[in-house]
């Protein structure tokens, strides 16, 4: 055997001959008289899928159907409102995430617009950044807009142990942080439930690459039980995908359903327990949360634990979250849930484009919509006279 | 968002923070979730802070496992 060498932890997940080898013993491996429908949850994932092109390498046959794990597409208008309210009305920094700046809300306001407003609205790329403006402008109230999936948790509850050692009682934080095993688990129980006329079968699932690098395997041991569904925790590289893909294949067809991890090199069963414990000592759970799509789900979302709550933003501006439905004409929520894909929806690349969002899939760098418009997997109607 | 990058360590600033070579682009970040980190280690890197080591024995691991599907198939 020849050697393998690992030139780069990217590259080395990159190799053109590796994915062609996956896929051709995918193709030979699936049962040409059945469907395998695996839903990856990750909008991660779903860029994969896209940018490598692997969708058009696989065999008819296997159909990727795109999950929820967009942290941006999941937020409801009703909580990036609250941002943008903070942001006009309240004369604070508001410190975000460069993915949640173009998300459209009401009144046809973003955070972009609202900076263009004169609102004090910063583009952050880690929660220290919102902590470094907090120490430099002591006589201004900083707030940051702490979104994501439990990937990003962990960061947040840094930024907060740093500001309560440093003293610094001019930072608060608006906790958005939103919980995978509960959508995941919601998914699989719509599918099941009689009374849903949309019912999305899935046949394997994609699990999350970093999320688990943090909650470990056994996170998911009782949704692979309670519903018999393999899971297969993967890298976010096209080599990745495509052995995660052939390991979903084989269990289907030896009918097992287990956790699998792909992603051995970042995931461990246990996951990182030192980030867990720190997201124990400051967060609770939530008694429920809206997610786009998905409705509101009990227990899905944390937020600070009473004792910190001069750092929850929402205690400090009492801020009251209102419910607003989306965009009529955006499909956004049945993407989210996985039953319909971006090329179902009749404003795609017309009345929305990555410049001109009508919906959040549009705006994220992991919505499934902008994965398609950026890697043209749809073609785009030629009558469109919208933007360049 | 929930994407993270693979970064080296260069060199260890204190107890809690490492400067890493993302491919070219070095930073400072935090390394305080991350078990006696040690230089030339691989880390995963979220939002500025590495989340967990990247083991590299089982990274090979993986790519031999591959490598023997596609000779499997030659």
């Amino acid at each position: 055997m020849s050697e393998v060498t690992l030139s780069s932890m990217t590259q080395s997940f990159r190799q053109k001959e590796a994915i062609s080898s996956l896929c051709a013993k995918i193709a030979l491996a699936v049962n040409p008289d059945r469907t395998y429908r695996f839903m990856e949850f990750c909008g991660g994932h779903t860029h994969v899928l896209s940018r490598w092109g692997l969708a058009d390498l696989l065999p008819e046959n296997i159909q990727m159907i795109h999950g929820p794990g967009c942290p941006v597409c999941v937020l409801p208008i009703g909580r990036i409102n609250l941002a943008i309210d903070l942001a006009l009305h309240h004369d604070v920094i508001l410190c975000s995430y460069a993915d949640a700046m173009r998300v459209p809300a009401s009144k046809g306001l973003s955070l972009m617009s609202a900076r263009s407003l004169g609102a004090d609205i910063r583009m952050v790329y880690s929660p220290m950044d919102a902590l470094a403006l907090a120490k430099k402008y002591p006589d201004k109230e900083v707030v940051f807009f702490a979104i994501g999936f439990e990937t990003t948790t962990p960061p947040t509850a840094i930024a907060l142990q740093s500001a309560i050692e440093a003293g610094l009682d001019n930072l608060s934080f608006l906790v958005s942080h939103v919980l995978t095993p509960v959508a995941m688990n919601h998914i699989l129980a719509r599918a099941e439930d009689l009374t849903n006329p949309h019912p999305v079968k899935l046949d394997g699932i994609v699990g999350p690459a970093h999320v688990s690098s943090v909650i470990g395997t056994n996170a998911y041991r009782e949704i692979s039980q309670k519903w018999r569904i393999p899971i297969v925790i993967t890298g976010f590289e096209p080599v990745d995908m495509a052995l995660s893909i052939l390991m979903l294949v084989n269990q289907v067809n030896e009918s097992r359903a287990d956790i699998e991890n792909e992603f051995t090199r970042a995931v461990s069963e246990r996951g990182n327990t030192k980030a867990q414990a720190l997201i124990e000592t400051f967060f609770t759970l939530r008694e429920a949360f809206e997610w786009r799509g998905l409705g509101t789900l009990a227990h899905s979302a944390l937020r600070l634990k009473d004792e910190y709550a001069c750092w929850d933003a929402e205690k400090r501006y009492d801020l009251k979250e209102v419910s607003v439905p989306d965009n009529k004409a955006c499909q956004c929520g049945a993407i989210l849930r996985g039953e319909k894909a971006p090329k179902d929806c009749p404003v795609f690349g017309t009345a929305c484009t990555p410049a001109m969002p009508l919906g959040a899939c549009m705006v994220s760098s992991e919505g499934a919509c902008a994965a398609y418009y950026s890697y043209a997997r749809v073609p785009i109607k030629n009558n469109h006279k919208g933007n360049p | 968002m929930c994407l993270a990058v693979p970064a080296k360590i260069l060199h260890l600033i204190d107890d809690k923070h490492a400067r890493v070579d993302f491919g070219g682009i070095e930073k400072e970040i935090d390394v305080s979730l991350i078990e006696a980190p040690k230089v030339n280690e691989w880390v995963i890197v979220h939002v500025g802070v590495a989340l967990n080591k990247i083991d590299e024995i089982k990274a090979l691991e993986t790519l031999q496992m591959i490598h023997s599907i596609g000779e499997a198939q030659s």
